[in-house]
């Protein structure tokens, strides 16, 4: 029942939320019905029975797809990561304007309903379905609320997202054609005996499809560009949970179906998530807009999730899985300042900025946890994810994870840039007339500082939550 | 008793809690109170663990809680108080406490919100060393490493309206995360070798480690140290880092923070001695260090700038020590330097205060009449860093070098020489700054005066400990069984001891013939000194030849910048506008062209008509189930393919 409701009460919420045409309505009503969503997929986490967390219902009988949803350790995990993200979204954009406020939020909880589709799915079509749905919103969302650039920008996001789907969909029939009883389900396709050339084939439309979506170095370039346009609180949902969408769909996709491909391409992967953090990270660097530089920073932390799943090793795994939930927290916690800086100073340049710790001292403490956990300081919640992955990759080779390391240097290098552009210094035209940021941006940073600490002091809840989830994908890949 | 050890880090943690939450609505006292009343209890608690390792021995590891543990990789949060341990912790949380102290007086001037941050952060700083020195495993010790550099970071920056104050807490951060890396890659390593951190684990499993193993997990842990402990080639963020309030300097780069690395090899120090061709590097990067910076210190003109080679110097000798296995030396010298280097800190901070802010020893002289204390406290100081027995320095750097002497007598001539310019570039700023004629500004000559009780009973606190300090580590060439520490700290160090077993190699009349020698150099360095320097008169005329070279540090930040930073900072630039843009992005959006669609679907959006949008997603969702009707026909044509 619990993955239902996960999908359904953002379905109808954003079908009631376009008949609402208040502002403040369609403001409160999405408030509402996104912390009922983070309740239902809290009660997921806790839920100790496996009826509760599994669902299954016909479909399309006829092509053999079954309506099957199921959370297991890492789907409890990223449903969660979603459930909190929507409040702290709307809360802390909320006293920015969206015209059509009630097609907005519709659209931003229909995109919620097609990430928690994505993570519960245990049915490759359905998979795909839910896929394509978290898709449409997002183009709709900054098509039509983004910035000056954003039709060039959207049709790019659009065509290279699209590009990977169609890949992924073609893999997916390949491998509906090989199953036996001509079946979508994910049992089927893990029963899967796929010959080392039908794997490699199956490996690449399926990778690509992903490293598009996370993004892998590369398949990036629309990223940059599609986060600096979007508006802040869409920006927040695709860096702080849609990207996840690639990483899981690797591991629950490919480790598993395409065990012999991973480990005869695991090498290839990773020189490429290797070049693509430290390419991000000099890229990082020399950016002038703060939406750029983080988009830039994420990419650099996304290769090194990317490079951890494939050196297959336990431990790293086991920090992809916390590090996907934290980068998704902690990544939203810098839009929400890119976004107040932005709103109440009217510019994200750094050359514009400057001096604004004078004005805002509460937002610029909050700022500085956030960009220490940006940079993985111990006992923030990075840390634990950055040292399990890293180990990973160290124990897969050690000089990958020596060059990947220069990446702690340069994070360190972008990211104290970064503070200290826009927050020492002297004031300048932009922050001179500058107050501190409202109350709802400070308490939701506050909340993700706590989220922080806690995680970074006291990790082993969450590395339980997806044990089992790790401990069945390596199984698989360490049998060849 | 032993519950109590959670209880050394506690306080410094509520302290910066308490003082950081409610920094605006505390009054200073308050503030003051409480952040040095809570490095205060965490010394009492020290000085009660030390008592009672002194007559039992180390205490059992405490765990806390279970810090990652999947499957096979498992790391607590525990701490540990052994011998080098406890003595670390009485120096942190002692001297801590006197520099807390010496800080309500110092920074008094501050609005209150800025004094409750910066006692929230000093007390934040004391709970990371207390950490990094407390950790049962190198996890923790990573924890409070890396804790100590944000300290480190947030405190050189604190007057963050000074752009140039926080590019050097910027460049202290960056140096120190590429010290970072190594102990990082380091820990890895150890991980992947022994599948444990905890150190009674690891050391109890050195054979299990290759010779290429142990080389490179010392070589990697040393790299760590390099950052923190400032030694060639990562040393340039240290001078740097005066930017900081000049307590700050005292406690965090000159007293504790900086000797995180030599405190990380005395831990490790088995690895070390089983890794001879580690040490020789060690060795050689400490001495070439030690010397190197002292050149610099020599024509520097700045109090603090000078102070700030002096301690890389002086660090540099404690790596000699790791490097010729004497750890006992490194660890001594560690204390003795902590007295006088943090006294000569607060006694530059003391001459700042009575100046007005200048740091400049040119625009100084004559302090000494009006500042009694302050003046007497130092040359004490100065003593003790020159080596002038009895003094502590005189010790411990003695010990340092005759370990030196015995593994090759070359290293303990240039350690000597080294010494030498220590005694005369110490005495150069103590003439500049306390004798002669005033040479400062009407002004500042009037509003000199000495500083207030709670600065100067720190002063004589530390130049007490200066002064004696020395003698809980007596050679056993003036007087046997008098090394005090030596047999205090025997169980940390028994496993090299064990290892190595050799005897010494030189006689106990060849050291006092040695030792007799340089004191008596170095008493006719300081004569010279004193009586150039009490002499000085104010010039601003450029230094020459290598004076300048000198003056300007042998310009390694400018080669740092030619060879490292901007050729990096260039190719950041290439990638991003060249790579990126025309190359990669490029080819994208040339297939994008290729496609053909752009045109028409941009008219479309546009025009507004999203509508079209979705129907080319209904349209294709469409053809789709179409083509699953016709099942058969498609994997006929899918088998053809494939």
């Amino acid at each position: 029942m619990i993955p239902v409701l996960l999908i359904l009460i953002p379905i109808v919420a954003g079908l009631v939320s376009f008949f609402l045409k208040n502002e403040k309505a369609a403001k409160g009503w999405s408030v509402i019905a996104s912390l009922v969503t983070l309740a239902v997929s809290l009660a997921g986490v806790y839920e100790q029975n496996a009826a509760a967390l599994h669902a299954d219902a016909a479909w399309l009988p006829t092509l053999g797809s079954r309506f099957t949803l199921h959370l297991d350790g890492m789907a409890k995990m990223l449903t969660l990561l979603t459930g909190i993200s929507m409040p702290l979204v709307v809360v802390s954009t909320i006293k920015n304007d969206y015209r059509n406020a009630g097609n907005f939020y519709g659209l931003l909880l229909w995109l919620q309903a097609g990430l928690m589709g994505v993570f519960v799915s245990a049915d490759c079509l359905l998979f795909y379905f839910f896929w394509e749905l978290a898709l449409i919103p997002a183009y709709f969302l900054c098509s039509g609320w983004g910035g000056e650039k954003r039709i060039p920008v959207t049709f790019k996001f659009f065509v290279y997202t699209f590009l990977g789907s169609l890949l992924m969909l073609v893999g997916i029939l390949f491998l509906y054609f090989k199953t036996p009883d001509h079946s979508f389900a994910i049992a089927s396709f893990y029963k899967l005996n796929l010959t080392p050339a039908e794997q490699s084939f199956g490996f690449w439309l399926f990778f690509i499809a992903f490293a598009i979506k996370m993004p892998v170095f590369p398949f990036h370039t629309w990223q940059p560009d599609t986060y600096e346009q979007s508006p802040t609180a869409v920006t927040m949902l695709l860096s702080g949970v849609m990207v996840k969408m690639g990483l899981y769909g690797v591991i629950r996709w490919i480790l598993p179906v395409f065990p012999a491909a991973v480990v005869r391409f695991d090498h290839i992967v990773i020189i490429l998530c290797v070049i693509g953090i430290l390419y991000a990270s000099l890229i990082a660097i020399k950016q002038d807009d703060i939406k750029r530089l983080v988009a830039y920073s994420s990419i650099a932390h996304i290769g090194l999730m990317c490079a951890a799943i494939f050196s297959s090793q336990q431990v790293g795994m086991q920090g992809v899985m916390v590090q996907m939930f934290n980068h998704g927290v902690n990544v939203i916690g810098l839009w929400i300042v890119v976004d107040a800086i932005e709103q109440n100073q009217g510019t994200r340049k750094f050359s514009e900025l400057g001096g604004l710790a004078q004005k805002a001292p509460g937002l610029a403490i909050l700022f500085v946890i956030m960009a220490f956990a940006n940079i993985a300081l111990p006992l923030t919640n990075a840390f634990v994810g950055e040292f399990m992955m890293f180990n990973g990759l160290f124990r897969y080779n050690g000089w990958m994870a020596g060059i990947a390391g220069i990446s702690i240097i340069l994070a360190a290098v972008y990211t104290l840039g970064m503070v200290q552009k826009i927050f020492y210094g002297n004031t300048v035209a932009a922050t001179e007339n500058a107050v501190d940021s409202d109350f709802s941006v400070k308490l939701m940073l506050a909340i993700l500082v706590v989220v922080i600490v806690v995680l970074g002091v006291y990790p082993q809840p969450m590395l339980q939550l997806t044990n089992d989830t790790v401990h069945s994908v390596l199984t698989k890949i360490h049998s060849f | 008793m032993n519950n109590l050890v959670y209880l050394i880090p506690f306080f410094p943690l509520l302290g910066f809690l308490i003082n950081g939450l409610f920094r605006k609505s505390l009054n200073k006292p308050l503030i003051g109170i409480i952040g040095s009343g809570s490095i205060l209890a965490s010394f009492v608690v020290s000085l009660l663990l030390f008592f009672q390792v002194k007559s039992n021995g180390a205490l059992p590891v405490q765990p806390l809680f279970s810090f990652i543990d999947v499957e096979s990789f498992k790391i607590a949060f525990a701490f540990q108080v052994d011998q080098l341990s406890s003595l670390f912790l009485l120096i942190i949380t002692g001297i801590g406490f006197l520099i807390h102290l010496y800080s309500t007086s110092y920074m008094h001037d501050e609005p209150a919100e800025h004094f409750g941050r910066y006692f929230a952060y000093l007390n934040l700083f004391v709970f990371s060393m207390l950490l990094l020195v407390l950790g049962a495993n190198y996890v923790i010790m990573f924890i409070g490493w890396e804790g100590v550099g944000l300290c480190s970071y947030l405190l050189i920056g604190f007057w963050f309206k000074n752009n140039n104050y926080n590019y050097a807490a910027k460049k202290a951060f960056v140096m120190n995360r590429i010290g970072d890396l190594g102990f990082l890659l380091a820990v890895f390593w150890i991980l992947a070798k022994l599948g444990t951190v905890e150190y009674y684990e690891v050391f109890a499993q050195t054979a299990k480690l290759s010779n290429a193993d142990i080389f490179g997990i010392t070589i990697l842990l040393f790299i760590g140290a390099t950052g923190k402990s400032a030694q060639i080639p990562l040393y340039t963020w240290l001078p740097d880092a005066m930017a900081g309030p000049t307590p700050v300097s005292a406690l965090i780069h000159a007293a504790t923070m900086v000797t995180a690395g030599i405190y990380m090899i005395a831990r490790s120090n088995i690895l070390y001695t089983m890794a001879p061709v580690t040490q020789v590097i060690i060795a050689v990067i400490g001495l070439a260090t030690a010397v190197f910076a002292a050149t610099i210190a020599l024509k520097q003109n700045d109090i603090k700038k000078v102070l700030a080679y002096s301690t890389v110097s002086q660090l540099g000798y404690m790596f000699l020590g790791l490097g010729v296995g004497a750890y006992t030396g490194a660890v001594f010298h560690v204390m003795t330097h902590a007295f006088f280097k943090a006294l000569l800190f607060l006694g530059a901070g003391s001459v700042i205060h009575a100046m007005g802010g200048e740091q400049d020893i040119r625009k100084m002289g004559g302090l000494a009449k009006k500042m009694p204390q302050t003046n007497w406290t130092f040359l004490v100081a100065c003593f003790a860093i020159a080596g002038v027995p009895p003094l502590s320095g005189f010790f411990s750097k003695d010990e340092i070098l005759a370990a030196a002497f015995e593994k090759n007598s070359l290293l303990y001539y240039i350690g000597v020489a080294g010494a030498l310019m220590t005694a005369f570039y110490m005495f150069r700023l103590y003439a500049m700054t306390f004798l002669g004629q005033f040479r400062g500004t009407h002004e500042q000559e009037h509003h000199l005066h000495e500083s207030p009780a709670a600065m100067t009973i720190p002063l004589i606190v530390l130049a007490i400990l200066a002064a004696v300090g020395g003698l809980i580590g007596i050679p056993e060439a003036i007087l046997p069984n008098a090394h005090k520490l030596e047999a205090f700290l025997e169980p940390v160090f028994e496993q090299s001891t064990r290892y190595v077993h050799e005897a010494h190699t030189v006689s106990h009349s060849t050291e006092l013939m040695l030792m007799g020698v340089v004191t008596v150099i170095i008493i006719g360095v300081i004569v010279a000194a004193w009586r150039k320097f009490s002499k000085y008169q104010y010039s601003d005329a450029e230094e020459t030849g290598l004076g300048k070279v000198l003056e300007n540090k042998w310009y390694v930040d400018e080669i740092y910048d030619a060879v490292i930073v901007n050729p990096l900072l260039k190719l950041a630039g290439f990638l991003k506008n060249v790579v990126e843009k025309s190359g990669i992005d490029g080819i994208v959006n040339g297939v994008g062209r290729f496609v053909g669609y752009s045109a028409r679907q941009l008219r479309l959006l546009q025009s507004g008509q999203v509508g079209n949008y979705i129907l080319f997603m209904v349209l294709s969702l469409v053809v789709l189930f179409l083509v699953f009707w016709n099942e058969t026909i498609i994997s006929e044509f899918l088998k053809k393919i494939f």
